[in-house]
Formats: C-alpha cells, sequence, structure tokens
C-alpha cells in the first residue's frame, strides 16, 4: 500500500502561483467594497489624552473613523491569552487602545473610507494629543528602577515565572565537575516577514446575522473561536472564517490580530463589505516579532568529557501584550529541549516573560526550539574547545545511544525513538568532515579564516498531546481532524484542519489518502482554510500537519476500509471475517479467491443507493475522526557548514553547506528537501543578519525592508542533503515533522563555524547577527589585544 | 489623468490618479492580481512586471508613468496556453512555496535569461538579488532558472 508515498510528485498546487491565480485574502474584491486603515502610534509609550477625528470625518469619501471607546462601548472584549502559565499575569488587550499606547505601532483609531488612498489621507487628518511615558526596552532592563510599567497591573513588567528541575541536585553536579563552562547569548529578535503582508476582508449579512471573515491565517478554526468566545462574540455558527491561499506564515499568522476585530466590526457597523491590507512597514510595526530572549548558561562536564549538568536563566521579552501563545515559547517549548540530542544527567532551568514596549512577540518558525538549540549546541562547542576535543568527538561521547529509546530527557519530554549515531555517521561521511578539517588547517596555515561548524538538534514537533498541553497551560487542545467523503462516483473529498500556506498539503495529503485505498491522487481533493467546510480544526504551526494532522486522516481512513469490507462481505454473501482489502488491486476480495471481489468504487456506489446494506449499517460513505497524538514526535538533525571570514571586512562567506535530517518517514522527498533547505535559508539569516532593532526611545529602527535584512540567494552555497529515516512509534505514518528543522539547525551551525574560524584569533563568542561591522569590529578587537598568540 | 497602457497585448485607456501606483493599476482597475505586492521600497521584488522590455518594479511606478508603454505581467506571461520555459520550470523545480514572490520571482528570471541565456549559477544569484523569497531559501528557484535556460528558454 504505498505506490505514492515516498515518491516526489509534483506539486498540485503550482499551476495557479506560477501564472499569477493564486487566491490570497489581498485579491478579493466584493460589490460596494470600504477600506479600513490603522492610525498607529508614533510613540512605545505615551498616555493618549484626546484623539480629534472630525478632520478625518469631513474629508469626502470617509465612511466612519472609530476609536476605542467605540468598541468598548459595543461590548468588544480584550484579546485573551491562550497560554497560561501558573500566576502568570495577563494584560488587557483591546484591539483599538482606550488609556495608552504601549508600542510603537500600537492601534489608535481605525479610518473607513471609498478607497484606500481616501483612508490613508484621513489618517493623517486625526489629531492624537500624546503625553510620552517612560519606556521599558530589553528584557533585561524591564525590571529596573525608572523604567516605564506598560501595564499599570502588573508590577516590574514581569508577567510569568516557569523554571524546571532540582536546583540543589543540579547545584551539587556543578560543584564536582571538572570544567563549568559559562556562556551570556543574546537570542535577538527577529521580524517573521513572510512575503505576503496580512490582510483581511469581511462581510456582514444583516438579515441572517452571519459575518463571513477572509484572513491570512494559519489556524482559521482556532481564531474563529477566538473571535467568537472572547472579542467579538459573533455566534461560533454565525461565523465563518476563509484562510484561502496564505503567502507564508512562519507563526506570524497564528495569533489572533486586532485586524481580525477592527475589520468585522467595520463591516457590521457600515453594512458593506470592508477591506484591510498590510503594508510592509505596517506589518513590520504589528506581526507577532520572534525569539529576543536573554540568557545565562553553564554547562558541568567532567574530565574525560562527560556532560553533567546544564542550568540556563533565560529572560524572554515578550513586547507589549501577551500574544496567542506567547507564554508558550519561552517555558514548555524551550526549557524541555535544553537535553538536545545528549544524556545530560541534571539540568535546571528558569525563564522570566517580560513586557516591554515592543511589538509583541510570539511563535516564529521553530518557537522556543530554535533558542534552546543555540543554547546547547554553543555549549557543546565552547565545552569541546575547554577540552582540547573535537567538537563532533565531544558531541559523539554525550549522545543518547540509540539503545535507550524511548529515552526520559530530565526536562519533562521522553524522546520517541532516534539513532543520534547514525544521524552523526552520515552528516561525517556527507560532509567528508576528515578532509574538511585537513582544508581548514591548510587554509590556517596560509593564514586564512576557515571554520567549520556543526551543530545537533532536536525537535518537538507535531504539537501536542492535548492532556499535556492542558498541563502546561494550553487553554485549547491540539488534537486535529480530519474527514474523509467518498462520493457515490468512487471520487474523494477530504477535509483537514492543517492549513497550507506553502507546505503542499494538497500535494502529501493526496498522496497519503491515494495509498489508504489504492487510488489515483486525481480522484481525491484536499479541502482546508474555510470554517464552513472544515468544521474544527487547529491549523497548522509546529510541524504537527502530517504527524497529527495526516494521522486523523488515516483513522478515518481505516473506518471508511472497515466499512467497506463489512459491506463487500455483505454483497458477496462472505463471512466479514474471510474478507481481506488488497493493497496492490485497491479491491475487497474472499480471502484466497480474488475473483470474489468488490472495488472501491462500487462499493461507494453501493453504499448512497443503500439497496442492499447490512443490517445496522447507515447509507452513505463518510467518516471523521478527530487524533490526538500521544507524543510529540522529534525530529534531529546534524549539520555542518564550512565558512570563511575576510579579516578585511568581516564578511562571511558560506563555502559548504551539508544538512542531514531524520524526519521519520519521508511521504514528498522533494517537499520534505524544500522545506529542509528554506529552512536553513532562515536560520542563516538569524545568524549572519537578520536583527529587530528598537533604540533606547523605543523605535524600531529595522522599519522597512530597506532596513531589516532578509537573506538573500546570494548568501547561499548549492546545499547538499541526506536524511536518516528512523520512523515515530507512535503514529500511524512514522512521520515526525520536518517545517523547523533546518531553521532550528542551521543557527547554530554557522555560528560555530564562524567561531571556529576566528579561534586562533582568541575569539569564542559574538551575539548575533555576524554582521561584518560586528565580526570586524571583534577582529579588529582581538587583534589590538594580541589575542590567540 | 487619462492614460493608455498595452497590458498582456491588450490596449487600455483610463483616467487615473497621478498618485496611483503602477501595482494598484494592474490589480485594481485592471483585476489582474497576479502581481502581488510584498513591500512599499522596491526590496522585494513581488510586483516584478515586464515594461517596454524591462523588468519594473510596479509598486514604486505611478501608472502615469506607464503611459504609452507595453506591459507583461505573470498573466500574460503563458502564451496559447503554453507555460513559459520559466513557469515550467518552477513547477518542476519546486521552485516555489507559498507562491507569493512567485510571480516576480518569474517575471525578473525570464528577463534574466532573456538578457543571458547561457546564465551560470553566481549570475542567477546575483541576479535574483532584488526578489525576496522567505520560503524556499533561493536554492530550487535557482536550479529552475538554470533549467530554463538550459531549456532554451531564454532565446
Amino acid at each position: 500500500m504505498s505506490n505514492y508515498i515516498g515518491q516526489s510528485m509534483k506539486r498540485v498546487e503550482d499551476p495557479r502561483f506560477i501564472q499569477g491565480k493564486g487566491r490570497y485574502v489581498a485579491n478579493l474584491k466584493l460589490a460596494n467594497m470600504a477600506y479600513l486603515a490603522v492610525k498607529r502610534s508614533p510613540y512605545a509609550h505615551a498616555i493618549v489624552k484626546n484623539i480629534d477625528t472630525s478632520a478625518a470625518l469631513a474629508l469626502d469619501g470617509v465612511l466612519g473613523v472609530y476609536t476605542g471607546q467605540d468598541l468598548l462601548a459595543d461590548g468588544v472584549g480584550s484579546l485573551p491569552c491562550g497560554w497560561q502559565v501558573p500566576d502568570i499575569k495577563i494584560p488587557t488587550h483591546y484591539a483599538l487602545t482606550v488609556d495608552k499606547v504601549r508600542h510603537v505601532g500600537d492601534r489608535v483609531a481605525i479610518v473607513v473610507a471609498e478607497s484606500p488612498y481616501i483612508a490613508a489621507d484621513a489618517l493623517e487628518l486625526i489629531e492624537v494629543e500624546y503625553e510620552p511615558l517612560p519606556v521599558a526596552i530589553g528584557a533585561r532592563h524591564a525590571s529596573e528602577a525608572g523604567v516605564g510599567r506598560v501595564h499599570d497591573e502588573i508590577a516590574n513588567n514581569v508577567s510569568y515565572e516557569w523554571a524546571i528541575g532540582d536546583k540543589e541536585v543540579n547545584n551539587r553536579a556543578f560543584a564536582e565537575a571538572d570544567h563549568v563552562i559559562e556562556l551570556d547569548l543574546v537570542n535577538q529578535r527577529l521580524i517573521a516577514t513572510a512575503m505576503e503582508p496580512r490582510a483581511a476582508v469581511a462581510q456582514w449579512n444583516e438579515f441572517t446575522e452571519e459575518m463571513t471573515l477572509w484572513t491570512t491565517s494559519q489556524n482559521p478554526n482556532l481564531i474563529r473561536v477566538v473571535i467568537s468566545a472572547f472579542t467579538l462574540h459573533i455566534p461560533e455558527h454565525k461565523l465563518r472564517l476563509i484562510s484561502p491561499d496564505v503567502g507564508g506564515g512562519f507563526g506570524s499568522k497564528i495569533p489572533h490580530y486586532p485586524e481580525e476585530i477592527l475589520v468585522p466590526w467595520a463591516a457590521r457597523k457600515l453594512g458593506r463589505p470592508v477591506k484591510w491590507v498590510a503594508t510592509r512597514s505596517e506589518s513590520i510595526l504589528s506581526d507577532a516579532q520572534g525569539r529576543d530572549h536573554i540568557t545565562k548558561a553553564r554547562l558541568a562536564v567532567k574530565a574525560d568529557g562527560t556532560v553533567t549538568a546544564m542550568d540556563v536563566e533565560t529572560w524572554a521579552d515578550n513586547g507589549a501584550y501577551l500574544s496567542l501563545v506567547a507564554p508558550l515559547i519561552p517555558t514548555a517549548f524551550y526549557v524541555t529541549l535544553l537535553s538536545g540530542l545528549y544524556k545530560i544527567p541534571t539540568i535546571y532551568a528558569k525563564s522570566w516573560g517580560m513586557l516591554t514596549n515592543t511589538v509583541w512577540v510570539d511563535a516564529y518558525r521553530g518557537a522556543g526550539r530554535p533558542e534552546a538549540a543555540y543554547v546547547v549546541e554553543r555549549l557543546m562547542d565552547l565545552a569541546a574547545a575547554k577540552l582540547g576535543l573535537d567538537p563532533i568527538e565531544f558531541r559523539k561521547k554525550n549522545l543518547i545511544p540509540a539503545a535507550e529509546f524511548p529515552y526520559q530527557t530530565p526536562v519533562a519530554l521522553m524522546y520517541d525513538s532516534g539513532n543520534y549515531q547514525g544521524l552523526f555517521a552520515e552528516a561525517e561521511r556527507l560532509s567528508n568532515y576528515a578532509q574538511l578539517r585537513q582544508e581548514q588547517a591548510a587554509a590556517r596555515a596560509n593564514g586564512r579564516l576557515v571554520g567549520v561548524g556543526m551543530a545537533g538538534c532536536i525537535e518537538a514537533s507535531g504539537p501536542a498531546p492535548s492532556a499535556v498541553a492542558g498541563a502546561l497551560g494550553g487553554v485549547t487542545g491540539f488534537w486535529e481532524s480530519g474527514t474523509i467523503r467518498v462520493h457515490p462516483t468512487g471520487k474523494v473529498t477530504v477535509l483537514t484542519g492543517a492549513h497550507s500556506h506553502g507546505q503542499g498539503h494538497d500535494t502529501t495529503f493526496r498522496q497519503i489518502v491515494a495509498d489508504q485505498f489504492n487510488i489515483s491522487p486525481d480522484d481525491i481533493d484536499i479541502s482546508h482554510g474555510d470554517t464552513a467546510v472544515v468544521t474544527n480544526g487547529m491549523g497548522t504551526y509546529g510541524s504537527r500537519s502530517t504527524s497529527v494532522g495526516a494521522s486523523a486522516l488515516v483513522r478515518s481512513a481505516e473506518k471508511i476500509r472497515d466499512k467497506m469490507k463489512k459491506l463487500a462481505a455483505h454483497l458477496l454473501e462472505a463471512d466479514e471475517a474471510d474478507m481481506v482489502f488488497d493493497g496492490a488491486t485497491g479491491n475487497f476480495h474472499v480471502k484466497g479467491s480474488p475473483d470474489k471481489a468488490k472495488a472501491f468504487g462500487e462499493l461507494a456506489f453501493a453504499a448512497y443507493t443503500g439497496h442492499s446494506l447490512p443490517a445496522g449499517m447507515e447509507p452513505g460513505m463518510e467518516e471523521d475522526s478527530y487524533y490526538d497524538p500521544a507524543n510529540f514526535t522529534f525530529p534531529n538533525s546534524a549539520h555542518i557548514a564550512q565558512v570563511e571570514v575576510d579579516p578585511q571586512t568581516g564578511n562571511i562567506i558560506i563555502q559548504k553547506y551539508f544538512a542531514v535530517d531524520d524526519v521519520g518517514k519521508v511521504i514528498n522527498p522533494m517537499i520534505v528537501r524544500g522545506q529542509v533547505i528554506g529552512g536553513i535559508a532562515q536560520g542563516v539569516g538569524q545568524a549572519l543578519w537578520e536583527g529587530a532593532q528598537y533604540d533606547a526611545e523605543g523605535q524600531l529602527v529595522t522599519g522597512s525592508l530597506l532596513d531589516y535584512a532578509m537573506p538573500r540567494a546570494d548568501g547561499f552555497p548549492m546545499i547538499e542533503t541526506s536524511r536518516t529515516e528512523t520512523p515515530s512509534p507512535h503514529n500511524p505514518l512514522g512521520v515526525k515533522g520536518v517545517g523547523e528543522m533546518g531553521t532550528i539547525a542551521s543557527t547554530p551551525t554557522i555560528v560555530n563555524a564562524v567561531m571556529d574560524a576566528l579561534a586562533p584569533l582568541g575569539i569564542t563568542h559574538i551575539d548575533m547577527p555576524l554582521t561584518a561591522a560586528k565580526v570586524y569590529a571583534a577582529i579588529q578587537q582581538a587583534s589590538a589585544q594580541g589575542g590567540g598568540d | 489623468m487619462k492614460i493608455t497602457v498595452t497590458v498582456n497585448g491588450k490596449p487600455y485607456t483610463k483616467d487615473v490618479e497621478p498618485r496611483m501606483l503602477l501595482t494598484d493599476f494592474v490589480r485594481e482597475e485592471l483585476n489582474l492580481t497576479g502581481t502581488n505586492v510584498g513591500c512599499d521600497t522596491s526590496q522585494c521584488g513581488s510586483c516584478t512586471m515586464h515594461m517596454d522590455g524591462m523588468a519594473v518594479k510596479a509598486c514604486t511606478t505611478l501608472a502615469v508613468q506607464a503611459d504609452g508603454s507595453s506591459i507583461t505581467t505573470i498573466e500574460g506571461l503563458a502564451q496559447n496556453g503554453n507555460l513559459h520555459a520559466m513557469q515550467q520550470a518552477f513547477w518542476d523545480n519546486h521552485g516555489l512555496q507559498c507562491g507569493f514572490c512567485t510571480p516576480g520571482m518569474i517575471m525578473s528570471a525570464a528577463k534574466l535569461i532573456e538578457n543571458n541565456p547561457d546564465i551560470t549559477e553566481g549570475e542567477v544569484r546575483h541576479g535574483l538579488e532584488g526578489n525576496i523569497c522567505r520560503c524556499t531559501g533561493y536554492e530550487n528557484i535557482v536550479r529552475s532558472v538554470l533549467a530554463a535556460a538550459a531549456a532554451g528558454g531564454g532565446d
């Protein structure tokens, strides 16, 4: 039963995209449509003393100008936080502020007008009187005396604290260590920059009181629940969300956004369809940003190179409000990954969730897990250097042995399966590691700064077992729904709560379902992203779509096959126990008599005619499943890179990059490789170029793509990839998830490679991004100090 | 202001505001929404189209600047139902994921190989510096462009 799984089938979604027929929200045009624009704060922290909308209202073509008081009067609720760790303090978060602004880009008022141009003109005519307040900028400074308090009700700007491990046991391990490696690091803030800016269109039907909202979401079903239960209070059965083609997400399209409230609210108010499309600058000022950790880490190591303990303290900057799942990221998605691929007997880690006068922070590709991998893999390199060991040998010495799976880490997670020795062996083979080191030695002898770096990384993907999520603070469960509807003619419609915004589910899910019945993928359509079609779902993030979403489809397929088997037995007048499903033909036949068979299409038709069904069987051939995973899955990777630093400029060239990933069973190798490489580029972006910069007043200096350095095509060599395949034992497909692995691994791989290149100068750590200017300055400083001699 | 523009072989005469951007003109006035807008500063290249034989970024071009010109957008690239070699190559080589940068990427790349049919990997990477993709890491885009060039797409 594996005709299609494992094949690099070309994507069925591509013809529309390559011909300019993508169905993005910004492309929607409805009759009588009005256009919304948002007045945003130029201050990071200020009291809003007065808003004068009169001049804007007087402009020809303006339909309405509204402030926070208008929404409050209509009972519009605060945006909720969906991840509530113990004792968390959750600030109020209105779609339009009613008291003060808390970050540059915070929302003050909206205009609705006959055209986007008029709406933009009207924004300029709104007069807002601000009284600036002291700001809180930077997680480590947010509790200092004299800084602003972001929310009056939250002292010291600390929203939550979260710790895991036994501090005393950990301290003893450090006291007994032969070496203690210490590292202070910054995992800088990033701007997700999906190429499609966020957008929303809403249409209200005053007679049925139904609202339709098209929104650029990774999880429209989830947002529908949130809007209905918390913000706009439109009854869920009267609220339809549609997220058609979405142009990239990377986590930034998970949260519930204020514009998803403002646009439908205005559409209802005015009785006209309303559209809002973010400009890029607006996206930069209002999309949830990523990462932003300040960390103090220590690693305890024995003289023989055995790691014995780790201690990590992290201050996470959550920005001005708590976004939908923000508290998850520096807690359960970060601290629990600190064991990496290694046997570490004891770990203690604590995180502080800080509020500052900056754009809010939420999930960004990897979401906590890259931050963990960066801590672990930087420590491993520093420890290897301290012990005078090759970093790959040091890592191999501490890998969790393949025989010890399932493996219980000291930080709560139970790793499902793995062969980390095999992974590293493949990485050494693929990269010809010994030769890389020889080339490096030769280059160094010539005075060149060539470095080889690596990282071995783990991800907990496929969130999440609902009970575990609930215990850790999740407000909702994290199952996924999957429906298979076999039509009377044998054609198949598949409904999934997962959402594709570049992942290619239309292709891979067809492959999976086709193999369940041995039918052609051409006879299957995948439907997702419309809550009127897919009733319930949790959406796509955390590399969950195949391991959780497709598992639900496999369950539904099993139910369909069971029903077909019963029906076939009945029609063939055979005993059900004697019936078999023939994976090669897709027929159900009597054991030993392949000619006594019923085909898939015949059974579908018979199920709908209902002329002859077994006693008690209902007509029809459609099955639903909700799949709640038994555990996370744990994809893992070993990446190796060779870089060269130009000492004259500090510029870094990536010369070679090798990636070995174990993502469990692979459905479509072409798509998996595409995900890995795309992820690598994104992680390299963090290592070398990207960083959101706020100045002391809280201005976002990197406010456009002129200032925020995105990865470009000329920043990369061709990447060599390979994989090992260790199936996950607890989902029916054996898959593990691939969306984030490349990003998690490439950041520490590149930083380790650059530090290896700079090692002869005595440089051991530079905080990211490793821009040419920063690296050049470090080289100059090291040279002035005679470092490395 | 009244402008006359030929888009994908079809002439249009329209009265537009002087400040209207070319992207808004094709997207809103002509309903050709294949040209995407990914930024407003000419950085991302999602809005790239061909104007009088040049690849231009339409998000920072005024519609009035296009008066009298001949424009090809992504919708006009395929001829008589046959995909352009660059479109085919992007499909064959998994050169896209979310698809949002793709129209601009294809328009830039088509012009690149037209100007340089024997283009090298390095030249492709340099030539696509003005087009940002967040999904693919560029590698499969580069492979697509090289494949299209090898297939004679630039001839």
